[in-house]
């Protein structure tokens, strides 16, 4: 492909902490310049942002065996047009990805589509039992890094502790699910004012913070790297703070959804609010942005879980957990988190500047998983992996306008700031001005 | 009127109160040789009963019919539902019959307030869950009003298994909307989260609250809590919060004692307590045919 | 003097067709003696039709008593279950039924305060027949208005008054209203 030039973009650049409105040049994968040269087509890009593509630490592709949910090419869709250049696709596939076969599967579909680079999470037991090790050796050789049986939790400790010592033979990272699953039989929400009066039985915070507190012990005693996915309560905030503190290995994410919605959102019994852990409190909330901005909680993920139609219309207690979350990731924690007045380095009235959220959409979950070539920095010779977006466009979610299979949007109908027109993969366009390419 | 009855949270006390004076209407009925009246005549009422209850669905069945209302009873057994029919085709199916409304009985909390989404029929919830059951609460409120002459004022005791239970929430509900005064007596494992949040006292020590208890409401307690490790053993329970002679004894006089059924003698009440004459329990059934014909009235009308 | 159910040919304007409380006295007594001169009377039940129908049956009773001796059990009927407007009007408050004594084989006389367009009398001798097996159902008014929309007519009427629709008839009682008129507006 012959070289373009974007005009006229404002550069933000978490990786390298600059803010400037320059034009960036790509010829084949690469940016070859950035400044004032207009070298190639010249492609109109003011008012627009432009910064390194976005990196999800953890979606569900549900390819293989849940493809009426969502496939590798579906999934990868979304998120081309969530502005992402990178995720990370969960091992709680059918079968389940615990060997070298399924994850070169996943890699090869996801090559074939072309949307999005996946970096899959193996899982940590086979089959997510929770009780013998998967073949992590197998699976490292084909590029894993990271090891998850999310959706399950590692119930037994000394499971969860050979997993984190036998990681280190890659000083790869093990992400435990963390629920302590004799506490939530059959919970359905938050445990609190909501349950009560709603008659779902009640998910305590406690079944999430013990768990928690054994993994960070355990890494720590043995310098393993740890990953505390979805980060939900205060508590969880708390113990992870604690932990950096000492110098414990752990890093930690929080998905839009549970830093934005509440419990009394169950009022209507409608399932798109029900979510592995629950959607928490105001305290919860506060607690959350709090630690994204002292830089506690290092990744915002999406823990995009995508689900059919039919199984969300249903009585709340059978409907699956989980919310699709790839296309709105951006404009929720622009429209949530980060001032629209304030400068770009500058929190004004917001928890984050411009530029920290973009470092934890993008180059802090691409650091924290080793993932290269992503995440930034913008500068000749880097690949061109990208994200052009609108940082003041208002748009109304739809369920509807999606690259998933899946509906199940709880922002559907919300107000949005903060609109994704371009993105790309090496210098080619996965997204653009608005459909996917 | 509102076009369903779904949750004690949507009625007033003009609602209530409304309600509870129909049934007064309702009532002599019961006693004539016809019992029947012409009202909802050539209107269809569908029992949907994804759990099973005789007592609650043979009282709604009663009510419909004395209405003259054609009745459907849907059970889950061996419908097309333990086929594996989702509660949304049920629905679908129900609303091209052009039924007028449907009483549902399900096991999970929120099914009533999803089914009506699907459905231009009248709704009314006869058990969600742990949720909510209107019409009990109701039929209660019915009794303690035809005992008292009032609500409002009343010291109501509920007993029991708060936590998991429909009618408790139900019924402090109204009690509440009527002014009444409620306490939650119960192990703090069977006490609901929150509990101020349901504006009621909450206490461990049933013999502390008797002698200042007009209304002492006993709640079921199934024997699986225990195997869920909720109390140790029926022995336990029923020492500390059961309802026997001895307690009886210590309510104040015209104190009245209630329960939804059906009972577990032997746990949250003994026989002599069930059969005393300040145990309304009989009442409460006979009444609730009356409540849900006044719902049933309140609610079809105005349709054509 | 009219005969019951021959309504005299009297244009609306001019008789404002107002009763005064003697002329509604007057009224009552002569169906009293109307109803004396039928017979069977101990054979009868007066059931007056919520609401005023009912201080109209008590009036009655009392005058059958001063003119024959005779007490005949009073009672009152809510017609509101048998209402042929559920549907599109909507649930009406309840009120009560009092039934003193077995219809069965007994004359009811149904008293109501206005006979218009005899929906009420057909719901009330539905509401009659659900309590037993009369032997015959008869019907006192104070005043027919006319505009039948059913075949229904009084067999003792206190006056007949021809009335254009958009008018109202509004009869008040003592026991209920604080007075005894009867008013056309």
């Amino acid at each position: 492909m012959s070289a373009f030039t974007f005009v006229g973009a404002r550069v933000v650049d978490p990786a390298s902490g600059t803010d400037q409105v320059a034009n960036v040049t790509v010829s084949g994968e690469e940016i070859v310049a950035v400044g004032t040269q207009v070298d190639g087509t010249a492609i109109d890009a003011d008012g627009l942002v432009l910064a390194p593509g976005l990196v999800d630490l953890h979606v569900h592709l549900r390819q293989p065996g849940r493809e009426d949910a969502e496939t590798v090419q579906s999934g990868t869709a979304a998120a081309a047009a969530g502005g992402f250049t990178a995720v990370c696709p969960m091992a709680n596939t059918d079968p389940v990805a615990d060997n070298a076969g399924v994850v070169e599967l996943v890699l090869r579909l996801a090559r074939e589509a072309g949307h999005c680079d996946v970096f899959p999470v193996g899982a940590i037991t086979r089959g997510l039992k929770g009780e013998e090790l998967a073949e992590l050796g197998s699976m490292a050789a084909v590029g894993v890094r990271c090891f998850s049986d999310d959706g399950m939790p590692v119930v037994t400790a000394r499971v969860m502790r050979r997993a984190l010592e036998y990681a280190r033979t890659w000083d790869a990272i093990i992400c435990n699910h963390s629920e302590e699953s004799s506490l939530t039989e059959g919970a359905q929400l938050n445990e609190g004012e909501a349950s009560s009066l709603l008659g779902l039985a009640g998910w305590p915070r406690e079944a999430e913070e013990v768990m928690v507190a054994r993994d960070l012990i355990l890494a720590g005693g043995l310098g393993a790297r740890l990953h505390v996915p979805h980060v939900s309560t205060a508590g969880t905030v708390a113990l992870v703070r604690e932990a950096k503190a000492r110098g414990v290995r752990v890093t930690a994410e929080v998905a839009p959804h549970h830093f934005t919605l509440t419990d009394d959102l169950a009022r209507g019994y409608d399932p798109v609010f029900k979510v592995n852990p629950p959607l928490r409190t105001k305290t919860d909330i506060e607690a959350l942005r709090a630690g994204l901005a002292d830089g506690t909680i290092d990744a915002i993920a999406t823990d995009h879980a995508p689900h059919p139609g039919e199984q969300k219309e249903q009585e709340w207690a059978y409907a699956p957990c989980g919310m699709v979350g790839l296309e709105t990731s951006l404009a929720v924690t622009l429209t949530e988190l980060v001032d629209p007045h304030a400068a770009v380095h500058e929190r004004g009235d917001g928890v984050l500047s411009l530029l920290e959220a973009l470092a934890c959409l993008s180059t802090k979950p691409a650091r924290s998983r080793d993932i290269a070539g992503h995440g930034g920095p913008i500068e000749p010779g880097t690949p061109a992996n990208l994200t052009l977006f609108d940082l003041t466009a208002s748009w109304t979610a739809d369920r509807e306008q999606t690259q998933s299979r899946s509906r199940n949007l709880p922002y559907h109908g919300m107000t949005l700031r903060g609109r994704v027109q371009h993105t790309l993969l090496r210098g080619r366009f996965t997204y653009q001005d608005g459909q996917v390419a | 009127m509102m076009k369903h009855l779904l949750s004690m949270e949507d009625l007033s006390a003009e609602d209530v109160t409304q309600i509870l004076d129909t049934a007064a209407g309702f009532v002599d009925l019961g006693e004539r040789t016809v019992k029947k009246v012409p009202t909802l005549r050539g209107r269809t009422v569908c029992n949907l009963f994804y759990e099973d209850s005789t007592r609650t669905r043979i009282s709604f069945e009663l009510a419909a019919k004395r209405l003259s209302a054609d009745v459907l009873n849907f059970s889950a057994k061996g419908s097309s539902v333990s086929k594996g029919e989702s509660l949304k085709d049920t629905a679908l199916t129900l609303q091209a019959m052009g039924v007028d409304a449907i009483v549902l009985r399900h096991s999970e909390s929120g099914a009533p307030l999803t089914l009506t989404q699907w459905v231009d029929a009248h709704v009314l919830n006869a058990g969600d869950g742990s949720h909510q059951h209107p019409t009990q609460a109701l039929l209660d409120l019915f009794t303690i009003r035809q005992r008292f002459d009032r609500i409002e004022g009343l010291r109501v005791a509920i007993v029991g298994d708060v936590l998991h239970s429909r009618v408790a929430r139900s019924l402090v509900q109204g009690l509440r909307t009527m002014d009444a005064e409620v306490t939650l007596v119960a192990p703090p494992t069977l006490a609901p989260p929150r509990p101020e949040a349901w504006g009621a006292a909450v206490s461990t020590d049933l013999d502390a609250v008797l002698d200042k208890t007009d209304v002492l409401y006993l709640l079921r307690v199934q024997r699986e809590r225990m195997a869920q490790q909720f109390f140790p053993s029926p022995r336990e329970y029923a020492r500390l919060w059961g309802a026997d002679r001895d307690r009886l004894a210590r309510l104040p006089q015209g104190a009245i004692v209630m329960h939804p059924g059906p009972m577990n003698r032997g746990m949250e009440i003994t026989a002599e307590v069930a059969d005393a004459p300040n145990a309304v329990i009989g009442e409460q059934v006979r009444n609730g045919i009356a409540v849900r014909m006044s719902c049933l009235y309140l609610l079809l009308g105005g349709d054509g | 003097m009219t005969s019951p159910g021959s309504p005299q040919q009297v244009s609306p304007q001019a008789d404002a067709g107002v009763l005064s409380a003697d002329d509604m006295g007057r009224a009552v007594r002569r169906m009293a003696h109307e109803i004396v001169e039928r017979g069977n009377l101990d054979q009868l039940v007066l059931l007056g039709i919520r609401t005023r129908g009912v201080p109209l049956a008590e009036r009655l009773a009392a005058a059958l008593l001063d003119i024959a001796g005779t007490h005949v059990p009073v009672g009152s009927l809510d017609t509101t279950l048998y209402r042929d407007d559920y549907a599109s009007a909507g649930p009406r408050p309840l009120a009560e039924t009092v039934v003193p004594v077995d219809v069965d084989g007994r004359e009811v006389i149904l008293a109501d305060d206005v006979l218009y367009t005899g929906r009420t009398i057909r719901a009330a001798m539905d509401a009659v027949m659900d309590l037993g097996r009369p032997q015959a159902i008869r019907l006192a008014v104070l005043v027919d208005r006319g505009h039948r929309e059913l075949p229904i007519r009084a067999d003792y009427v206190g006056k007949n008054m021809p009335t254009a629709p958009e008018q109202s008839v509004r009869v008040r009682l003592v026991e209920i209203d604080g007075t005894d008129e009867v008013v056309v507006a």
